[in-house]
């Protein structure tokens, strides 16, 4: 009973990372830089969709795709002033100037959410019913199936659709990609809009089972980024294989040794995994060509 | 426009003068009471029942004639619960504003980093919210930091006692939150329990940030927790509730007075309400004369509070009001404003019929917090009310 339900806990948990981790790998194929504050897009997901839900009684569906073309938006504005301007010097800056956005962006909202944390509750995410003597929220169960559905939305649009291939193009050569007459600086653009989309609606699948405030993604955006590089940031299912992997593992050594050694031991094994194989679990190494 | 402000800042300077030299000719110099608390951001509301409570009783005492012929004033200076800014305040009332006390808020990190400069200055501190056990037993002589509120180590006592006689807990689980005040009271926890024999089921620590307690709370229920030991915040604590719903256990909670920090049900949902918490005072209920007398000085005073609905956070306002008289009463038997003789007569003091009870000899030498175990008040939460337990079934 202690393994079966921590490891439903660790799914849904697992997806959130994965979730999120998905935001660092698809900016990093387009254009080799992320998003450090992935953690405050996910926050900005949750708050504006309470926001609209809660404060302005919107329907929940309306709420969450205003809260999502927000997010969209703030992508682009992440990319556009704390990416775009350090990268095409060949500078490295976009890491802290990132970081520094993701704080102001987090102090923004304690300033004007408030400092103390706020229930998300919604009918369908309250209750829970029992299989073999465990009781299991019905959104555990839609938390996970929902990063998968994504995860799947992302696989079929790269490979699918005309924006997709683009991206793909800009992946494997962004020159000759310009010279096909592909709007790059668009094309990576997006990119990071779809990046803090994942982000936001991680935010808004968690909000009922925890509660919205300014800092609520710190710890998971650090926790994702583990996860993206356990994964391998280079490939799509495999940061999302290794957020799941990471969520269970933390939740068993929680439920088996104590929560003393869970983040010792986590972060430990991360180090060991890295340490055995260099590019993550499913990561391709990078060819530098000379 | 410019002739206007010309005009204006003329008056305000006349007006200014006029009262200066006006005012030593109506009484003595007022006895300053220092505040350094948080006024803003999200414990501004615990900041501003602090105040409420002191005002209170200032109003009160300065109306009786106030004490050595004097009347007191209350400074108040924000620390933004941060302890630099709390140090900065407290040296601007002590050496700037010379106040004869200064009184703390709720934040036990601020009060920990300014107790060594009062105890170097020589002037009395007293704590009417935060609750860290090192606050009053500093180690410092002579100590001068004094306390009516809450203390770790005695709610923790409080906890163990509340439960076996309640819920004849046998076997309790411990839920932490993984910080330092988690672990103070891990500490008093683990003393209570060993004087009273008490083997716990488990000891687990959760991260504010934690989404799922689940496995550390089913860790407890295999060991055989039959009561649950509750030290966290208001958001964490609601995450215990939220894990203990899904996985349908239920198991009495007895908490320190983490929930009473904020929207508990809002965040916890129905079954908030079967956390037991610890409070020093409410003012629901049947009210002796003095808790009466004060509701009805608080309504006269605030047009905001309507009942015992509006004065939230209660303890705030009932153990700075209790404070402050105690600390009238120092200076009363000291004689004078030096810091010194306010501290001997501190422990001079005899009976003094109080808010939160009828205080007999309530600081000595080696005592130097004026509330115990037996005094707390245990609470929950109905709708958004704290209620006493039991008041509402």
């Amino acid at each position: 009973m202690l393994v079966v339900s921590a490891i439903i806990t660790g799914l849904g948990l697992g997806s959130m990372y994965g979730l999120l981790a998905l935001g660092f790998h698809v900016t990093y194929a387009v254009s080799a830089t992320v998003n450090f504050a992935q953690g405050s897009s996910m926050m900005l997901g949750a708050v504006f969709a309470y926001s609209f839900a809660v404060r302005l009684g919107w329907p929940v569906p309306l709420a969450a795709a205003m809260a999502l073309a927000l997010c969209a938006l703030y992508g682009i504005l992440v990319e556009f002033i704390a990416v775009r301007p350090f990268a095409r010097r060949g500078s490295n800056a976009w890491l802290m100037a990132t970081v520094a956005l993701g704080i102001v962006v987090d102090n923004a909202v304690l300033f004007t959410f408030g400092k103390e944390p706020r229930g998300f509750n919604m009918p369908w995410a309250t209750g829970s019913f029992t299989v073999f003597g465990i009781g299991i929220s019905p959104l555990q169960l839609a938390i996970p199936a929902a990063g998968i559905a994504l995860a799947a939305a992302l696989h079929f649009y790269s490979r699918r659709t005309r924006g997709g291939k683009a991206m793909l193009a800009v992946v494997q050569n962004p020159d000759a990609a310009r010279l096909m007459g592909i709007n790059v600086p668009r094309v990576i653009s997006g990119a990071f809009a779809l990046s803090t989309v994942f982000a936001g609606a991680a935010g808004i699948l968690i909000a009922p089972l925890f509660n919205v405030h300014s800092d609520m993604g710190t710890v998971f955006g650090l926790k994702a980024f583990a996860v993206a590089i356990l994964g391998g940031i280079t490939s799509a299912w495999g940061v999302m294989i290794a957020g799941v992997v990471f969520g269970v593992v933390e939740a068993l050594i929680t439920a088996l040794l104590g929560s003393t050694y869970t983040q010792i031991l986590s972060f430990a094994l991360v180090i060991v995994v890295l340490a055995a194989m260099p590019n993550g679990l499913f990561g391709r190494a990078e060819v530098k060509k000379v | 426009m410019k002739t206007a402000w010309t005009r204006r800042s003329f008056i305000a300077t006349a007006v200014t003068l006029a009262l200066g030299s006006a005012l030593p000719a109506l009484a003595a110099d007022p006895i300053k009471i220092g505040l350094v608390t948080a006024l803003s951001g999200q414990s501004a509301r615990a900041g501003e029942a602090i105040t409420r409570g002191l005002t209170i009783a200032i109003d009160e005492l300065n109306a009786s004639g106030g004490v050595l012929g004097r009347s007191f004033e209350l400074v108040r200076r924000d620390d933004e619960a941060t302890p630099a800014k709390g140090v900065i305040a407290a040296r601007e009332l002590v050496f700037k504003e010379k106040v004869a006390v200064l009184f703390g808020g709720l934040d036990t990190p601020v009060s920990l980093a300014i107790v060594p400069i009062m105890n170097q200055a020589k002037v009395p501190f007293m704590g009417p919210w935060a609750a860290g056990t090192p606050i009053t037993k500093n180690g410092a002589n002579p100590n001068y930091v004094f306390r009516v509120s809450a203390v770790d180590e005695i709610v923790d006592k409080a906890m163990l006692q509340y439960a076996q006689k309640n819920f004849g807990t046998k076997k309790p689980g411990l839920i932490l939150i993984n910080n330092p005040w988690g672990a103070s009271n891990e500490k008093g926890l683990r003393a209570a329990m060993a004087a009273k024999q008490v083997t716990p089921a488990g000891i687990e620590k959760f991260e504010s940030n934690d989404i799922d307690v689940v496995p550390q709370l089913t860790r407890l229920k295999q060991g055989g927790a039959d009561t649950l030991f509750m030290a966290a915040n208001v958001g964490p604590s609601a995450q215990v509730v939220k894990s203990l719903d899904r996985m349908g256990w239920q198991v009495p909670i007895v908490s320190h007075w983490g929930p009473a920090g904020g929207r508990f049900t809002e965040l916890a949902g129905p079954n908030a309400k079967n956390v037991h918490f610890v409070q020093t005072y409410s003012f629901f209920g049947n009210q002796r004369p003095v808790g009466a007398k004060v509701m009805k000085m608080l309504m006269a005073k605030y047009p905001d509070i309507k009942g015992p609905d509006d004065v939230t956070p209660a303890v705030g306002v009932a153990n700075a009001y209790d404070a402050m008289h105690l600390v009238a009463l120092a200076i009363k038997n000291a004689g004078s404003t030096d810091g010194s003789k306010i501290r001997e007569g501190f422990y001079k003091i005899g009976t003094y019929a109080g808010l939160i009870k009828t205080y007999d000899k309530p600081f000595s030498p080696a005592v130097h917090d004026a509330i115990t175990e037996n005094d707390y008040v245990w609470t929950q939460f109905i709708d958004n009310k704290i209620l006493p337990v039991g008041m509402v079934k």
